[in-house]
């Protein structure tokens, strides 16, 4: 099937198959030239480091909105498996024996969030928007009860190499990230369960007849979002020293554009964790560039906007 | 004169002329039928007509006069109404308020809606087609057939000269059916010109007057309808002659593969059954009377309230789709495209989909496995595809037919249910399907074949059962099977000698 297309129908299938490689390119060679201090290696790893947080969680949200769900929570849980996480350290353990606990307490807050949407979701059929903003409302009123509003602060030293500590030069949070990434992407495009979420995502009803658990598919796919969001949440608590119950505030937002810019369908059963992987970054270079170029928080916050919009325009004329 | 006239059009997509010199004429007062299997551009020439995509060359004439419609908006205005397979209502709106959709009756200048004057329009509109649907009932509530009706009131109601129809049958019972015939004579009596879309050959010499045939974008033939017979419609449609409509082998019975005795769920009552391998049992019924209820029971997509199921003698209790799939059971669901694929994924994803766990080590599936398994049934099946790699949603719709049937083969199923295979399948490629459908029953697979299509299914079964209201009112062999004993079972009348 190789006919000869047009010219302008060519460049918008180049445009739409490698939309968000170029636009990536295309904007570090534009902060390249305009700021001496971008295109150093020191800076890059500095924007990985800054988007590692909101990349991690990412990954996961990629897993809900591939079926076609949304997971509003995952920045009250930064804060609540933050503050959990933290309060573990402050028992008067040795560090080695209250490090893990601390590790598993903030990661089974995140687990059992993720299990209480998909059981919402999937049990009682209420739609996962309205699901996951009440435990959005709910994990964020519990960080502030649990911590009477104050951060809490005096953790051991060890605690910040997590977050802030480096191996071979690379920031831990980085590394982290990576893992995340690499075995996201296996999950998704080799195993049974990831082919399991396109499927649920595509057609749910086509699904569950083709012999798929449904239920079961969409309740793993929160407890991931619920963990990874747990994972960020006690490394933010880490670069901070301290968990702070307004941590996070409205990173899904920049969670979901990350996801959507990244090509993922909101409607699901379409889009890719490489994808994600770009978006993120395309949002990490942006904020970062803007930053060296000492533009103002409040015009980053338009640019931002115009960005988005655009990578979604974009990912329309390609479906055209 | 004519009152429709559409010359030499042509249309352009990238890489494919859909339709090349195109000529089709309408007459006030006729019913014109459009023929052509998949493809062969009917649609796209109603598109050009409704104004929904512009044309690259030829012209419309209405009465004679040259139009040129850039937006449906357009052509409604100029009195088209066209009537797609999937109906352009709005479930939650009431039947008047869909009826008059866009073209509501203010109070006088003001911008308040006349409740009373909306009704009344509505009304009417349905009097006029010999109707009774309350102007006040949801749509959501309604039938199939009643949406059509109101879809055709709708049309009505803008004073429509030329109204096209695309598949209005496709999901009508039999009764249903011919009560749209009965409103469409009435349409001609207005001299309402009109044009029929429709895969059942049938139907044209039942109410059609003239007819056309499209194949791969260019205009075949044209000619009275009573000029024409079956066998020159296919030969036209599919530029090829077909042998026989339904090729059928005759095969020995088999062993017992399912039995049901005294099963009850939801609307099913008390149905008792046997089902051979080697056999191909055709389920008729009306649409509603628990045909597709019943094989979704048996799927364990549905849950049984009391009675027993028995496979290869074995008392089964299926909870779920996976169980009956693991037991050996396939269901290809009546609507593949909402119910059986998944757009998204392509040809080799929607194979694999129901058995991944045989194409995967260890914790990953196995790729060139999965390829292998989409290759070999691409090329059993002959599903036409220009890779394993392309999304189902490219595909016509035997093809992708053919992909659900393949999925179902890879499960290794041991009993097949098909409900409606065919629906909106070419001729040339429904003969495949039953070839196919033999060859399962041939391999010693239980199949049940459940169709709306009364000759389809005197063709290829060797039993038909009969449902009517969730009970089943008799078995017919094939020798003893007629259209008009199925018809009487169906609507709930009693034979002399039915039996097994």
């Amino acid at each position: 099937m190789t006919e000869r297309l047009p010219r302008s129908k060519k460049i918008k299938t180049i445009i739409g198959e490698f939309g968000i490689t170029i636009a990536l390119l295309a904007e570090i060679a534009l902060f390249s030239s305009l700021s001496p201090y971008f295109f150093t290696a020191e800076n890059i790893l500095n924007v990985t480091l800054q988007t590692s947080i909101i990349a991690i969680i990412a990954a996961g949200m990629t897993f809900v909105i591939l079926t076609a769900g949304i997971d509003l929570s995952v920045g009250a849980m930064i804060a609540f498996s933050g503050v959990i996480a933290t309060s573990v350290l402050k028992v008067d353990l040795p560090f080695t024996i209250s490090f893990p606990l601390a590790l598993c307490a903030g990661l089974l807050v995140g687990i059992f969030s993720g299990s209480l949407a998909g059981m919402f979701v999937t049990r009682f059929n209420i739609t996962p928007f309205i699901v996951t903003l009440s435990l959005m409302t709910i994990w964020r009123g519990a960080s502030y009860m649990y911590t009477d509003g104050r951060p809490i602060w005096g953790l051991p030293d060890e605690f910040s190499f997590l977050g802030s500590g480096r191996v071979f030069g690379v920031p831990i949070p980085t590394i982290i990230m990576i893992c995340v990434y690499v075995v996201a992407y296996t999950i998704l495009k080799h195993t049974k369960f990831g082919r399991y979420v396109y499927a649920v995502g595509g057609n749910k009803e086509a699904a569950r007849l083709a012999g798929i658990n449904v239920g079961r598919t969409l309740l793993s796919v929160y407890m991931i979002s619920g963990a990874l969001a747990a994972i960020s949440g006690v490394l933010l608590a880490s670069r901070m020293n301290s968990g702070q119950p307004n941590a996070g505030l409205m990173y899904e937002m920049d969670v979901i554009a990350a996801v959507v810019v990244g090509g993922t369908s909101l409607f699901g059963g379409r889009g890719t964790i490489v994808g994600t992987f770009l978006g993120a970054m395309l949002i990490g270079i942006l904020r970062n560039g803007l930053n060296l170029l000492n533009v103002g928080s409040y015009v980053q916050m338009v640019i931002l906007g115009i960005v988005i919009l655009a990578a979604v325009l974009l990912d329309q004329i390609r479906r055209k | 004169m004519s009152l429709l006239q559409m010359q030499n059009i042509r249309k352009q997509y990238p890489g494919v002329l859909a339709l090349s010199e195109v000529n089709f004429e309408l007459r006030a007062g006729e019913v014109h039928c459009l023929l052509g299997e998949n493809g062969a551009g009917k649609s796209t020439l109603m598109k050009v007509l409704s104004g929904a995509i512009k044309k690259d060359g030829g012209a419309v004439l209405i009465d004679g006069k040259d139009v040129d419609f850039n937006s449906p908006a357009d052509s409604q205005r100029a009195g088209i109404g066209i009537i797609y397979q999937d109906f352009k209502l709005v479930p939650e709106l009431t039947v008047a308020e869909n009826i008059l959709l866009g073209n509501e009756p203010t109070k006088g200048k003001s911008p308040f809606v006349d409740f009373n004057k909306m009704h009344e329009i509505a009304r009417a509109s349905l009097a006029q087609l010999g109707e009774e649907i309350s102007t006040t009932a949801v749509v959501s509530s309604l039938s199939v057939a009643q949406r059509q009706i109101v879809e055709i009131a709708k049309s009505i109601s803008k004073k429509v000269r030329i109204l096209a129809m695309d598949e209005p049958s496709a999901a009508l019972t039999e009764i249903e059916l011919k009560n749209l015939f009965a409103v469409i004579r009435k349409l001609k009596m207005e001299s309402v010109g009109i044009i029929y879309i429709s895969h059942r050959l049938e139907e044209i010499f039942e109410i059609g007057d003239r007819l056309t045939v499209l194949r791969d974008g260019k205009f075949i033939h044209s000619c009275n309808v009573a000029e024409s017979d079956r066998r020159s419609l296919v030969r036209w449609m599919v530029g090829r002659e077909l042998e026989q409509e339904y090729p059928k082998v005759e095969l020995k019975r088999g062993e017992e593969i399912l039995r049901i005795e005294n099963l009850n769920a939801g609307i099913l009552k008390d149905i008792n059954l046997n089902v051979y391998r080697g056999e191909i049992l055709g389920f008729s019924g009306l649409v509603g009377a628990g045909r597709s209820e019943l094989a979704r029971v048996i799927f364990g997509a549905d849950r049984k309230e009391n009675g027993s199921m028995y496979l290869e003698g074995k008392e089964i209790y299926p909870k779920s789709p996976r169980e009956a799939i693991d037991l050996g059971i396939g269901l290809l669901t009546e609507d593949r495209n909402k119910y059986g694929l998944i757009m998204q994924m392509n040809v080799r994803e929607n194979i694999s989909l129901s058995n991944l766990h045989s194409v995967v080590k260890g914790f990953f599936i196995n790729r060139s496995k999965e390829n292998l398994v989409a290759d070999k049934f691409t090329n059993d099946l002959r599903i036409k595809t220009p890779s394993i790699e392309q999304e189902v949603e490219n595909l016509s719709g035997g093809n992708r037919q053919k992909v659900v049937l393949a999925r179902w083969l890879f499960t290794r199923s041991k009993l097949l249910i098909f409900d409606e295979p065919t629906v909106g399948i070419d001729v040339g490629v429904k003969y495949e399907i039953y070839n196919l459908i033999n060859q399962l029953a041939k391999d010693g697979i239980g199949v049940i074949v459940i169709s709306s299509d009364l000759p389809e299914l005197l063709g290829i079964s060797d039993r038909v059962a009969v449902m009517c209201e969730g009970k089943l009112t008799g078995v017919l062999s094939r020798s003893e099977a007629t259209q008009e004993k199925i018809m009487m079972l169906a609507t709930g009348g009693k034979l002399e000698a039915a039996h097994d």
